[in-house]
């Protein structure tokens, strides 16, 4: 972590700014993404939490430029790297920052590699495409990816199929090809889901390790709330298309303000609780996530809110600073509220 | 194994259907000639030692004489064989580019007109019969527009044992019209295949990927998606290919293409059962062996699969 704590001073490198996208369909319009804003840092790692469908994976795929459409359409807001509004970017420049500047890995480590080509050929596509090399230097390169994020006989493994590679191989390979270009930002969605936990911690470690070694800036999307644990600088909480909880890790686990937030937290298994008798039931958040057709009124989370108040149902609160940058959306912390 | 099932269901059904003799003798013979014709064909003795003479014969490569021209069953067919290659080879090659170039463009803009159109027209390749397509064409070319002749095989270079058109004008000029008229329902069926692969993996988790690493559409679409595609495209386009060979009878009568369909067709009206078996068997031999390669062309565009 030395290194990193050292550029947790410098410019953002990439700043997501009331980002809007939304989805245009016969039954309505879904605002999957309602006004995200959130920053990243080099060589930090910003951990996405919350439920399936809050909105994580759509802002990622924003970033990228990769949304649906139709019928997803980023419809507000500026995704600013380095200072250049991504939006406003045609085509063929954002292809130059896709994989370079930006590289993205994803869930399912099995679907997400082309069963027809063999590894190496789909590593070495990152160094032909983006810098330039010949088939040899490409596959030479490739090779030392391999070796990099700890798979072994990369010479073997280059030219084998996804399908002779296990579940934490092929994510290793993944990522071997994501980082092939050192690019300044990684946006991970759910990249140890689909893992076993021993595989998990292995690449969450890997992960880490790289971060420190090429200063990457980590968007990491997930529901795990021991993985932001574990790997956050940074966390943002969302729910239904918006962010409710933004604190640095250690101030969001310590001081929890949000209902949500606190929700997930309790919704945590203890190990060992159960055979000591202790708390029988796991907590839940009651209720169902709204659908995005069909919002609450005021505030998203008012209808599985345990301390829901009347203003809630009515006035949506604005993301409000609490100090020191924890920002939290919510009336039971913001002027206004009934209180 | 299975060309020993077919050899006996064809030898079967022919044994049952229609007396040879009657055509052989000619209508007038009396009793006695036709005896003796009966004879001298072997078509006397029991049903098993026919087979049996014939399976023996098969094995030598002698497949009898035709009744009705007294030359080499097999010969016959095989004089026939190049126009028909000829034929299924241009009429596959249009189907799968013409089938597989329109399936990814009605993938990849699957609302425009043009692709509505183009879906109607495959529509139209999967119902319209081949004999009324084939006479559209006629009218089309050789009637309205006189661009393309009618009918035959116009002139052809012999090299080797081989008779092709492929390298006279006039012998391309008359391949199109067959070709297109026997590629118009595979072109359909491969088209429509393409589209459902491509509308599958285009939103497979690899083609995000693919997308993510900033790379351009032609190469997303072409070495990303289209490679996952042909696997089943190939093996249907195989499997037809070796149908194609074997059974363009219409379109050969409508053209009066000089290939084997055509002989076929006139040796059933003459009851000539040596070249009529010759033929079924040769039909399942190259359909065999199509299958074979279609195999071992699956086992190569699909890594999955190893054969050891």
């Amino acid at each position: 972590m030395g290194t990193a704590v050292d550029k947790n001073s410098s410019e953002p490198v990439l700043s997501i700014d009331n980002l809007k996208t939304h989805f245009f369909s016969r039954k309505g319009v879904a605002r999957a993404v309602d006004g995200v804003s959130f920053d990243l840092t080099p060589g930090e790692v910003t951990g996405i939490v919350g439920e399936s469908g809050c909105g994580k994976s759509v802002t990622a795929l924003s970033v990228m430029g990769l949304v649906p459409n139709p019928p997803g359409r980023v419809v507000d807001g500026r995704i600013l790297f380095h200072g250049k509004n991504l939006l406003d970017l045609d085509i063929t420049a954002l292809r130059k920052i896709r994989g370079a500047g930006i590289a993205m890995i994803f869930q399912e480590p099995m679907s997400s590699l082309n069963p027809v080509y063999t590894i190496g050929n789909q590593i070495s596509e990152m160094f032909r495409l983006h810098k330039g090399y010949d088939k040899k230097q490409a596959l030479a390169a490739a090779v030392d990816m391999l070796e990099r994020v700890q798979i072994p006989s990369p010479h073997k493994r280059v030219n084998e199929y996804p399908h002779q590679l296990s579940g934490g191989m092929r994510q290793r390979a993944m990522i071997a090809m994501a980082m092939s270009c050192d690019p300044e930002i990684l946006i991970a969605d759910e990249p140890t889901t689909a893992l076993d936990v021993t595989v998990q911690a292995q690449i969450l470690d890997l992960m880490h390790r790289l971060k420190d070694d090429f200063s990457t800036a980590i968007q990491l999307i997930t529901h795990d709330l021991g993985v932001i644990a574990e790997m956050a600088d940074q966390v943002v909480v969302m729910y239904a298309g918006q962010v409710v909880e933004q604190a640095r890790t250690r101030e969001l686990f310590q001081h929890t303000l949000h209902p949500y937030t606190r929700g997930l937290l309790a919704s945590i298994p203890v190990l060992g609780h159960r055979t000591r008798g202790m708390d029988e039931d796991l907590v839940e958040i009651k209720g169902m996530i709204p659908s995005l057709h069909d919002l609450p009124a005021g505030c998203r989370f008012s209808n599985r809110c345990p301390e829901v108040m009347d203003t809630c149902k009515t006035r949506l609160p604005d993301l409000t600073d609490m100090g020191s940058g924890h920002q939290v959306r919510c009336w039971l912390h913001t002027k206004g509220g009934s209180a | 194994m299975v060309l020993l099932a077919v050899s006996f269901i064809c030898f079967l059904i022919f044994r049952f259907t229609g007396d040879p003799v009657l055509m052989l003798a000619g209508k007038y013979a009396t009793q006695q000639e036709r005896e003796q014709v009966r004879i001298a064909y072997g078509l006397d003795r029991p049903f098993y030692v026919q087979y049996a003479n014939f399976l023996g014969n098969a094995l030598k490569g002698n497949f009898g004489k035709s009744y009705i021209s007294q030359v080499d069953a097999l010969d016959t067919i095989l004089e026939r064989f190049p126009a028909t290659f000829e034929l299924a080879l241009t009429a596959i090659c249009i189907s799968l580019l013409a089938g597989v170039l329109l399936g990814v463009v009605v993938s990849i803009k699957p609302k425009s007109l043009v692709s509505r159109l183009i879906m109607a027209g495959s529509l139209g390749g999967i119902s319209i019969p081949t004999f009324l397509m084939g006479i559209l064409w006629v009218m089309l070319f050789a009637v309205f527009l006189e661009w393309l002749p009618p009918f035959g095989r116009g002139e052809t270079v012999q090299i080797g044992p081989w008779r092709t058109g492929f390298l006279t004008l006039d012998g391309l000029k008359h391949i199109i019209m067959p070709a297109l008229t026997l590629s118009g329902y595979q072109l359909a069926v491969i088209l429509r295949l393409t589209r459902a692969g491509m509308r599958e993996v285009l939103s497979e988790e690899y083609i995000k990927t693919a997308w993510s690493k900033g790379l351009s559409p032609f190469t997303v679409i072409v070495k990303h998606a289209l490679r996952n595609v042909l696997i089943p495209v190939v093996t249907i386009a195989g499997l037809s290919f070796g149908e194609l060979i074997a059974f363009s009878i219409v379109t050969e009568s409508i053209f009066q293409w000089p290939g084997m369909g055509n002989l076929l067709l006139v040796s059933i009206f003459e009851t000539d059962h040596p070249v009529i078996v010759t033929y079924i068997m040769m039909a399942a031999c190259i359909i065999l062996a199509i299958n074979i390669l279609v195999d071992l062309l699956y086992a190569w565009l699909n890594p999955k699969i190893q054969y050891n």
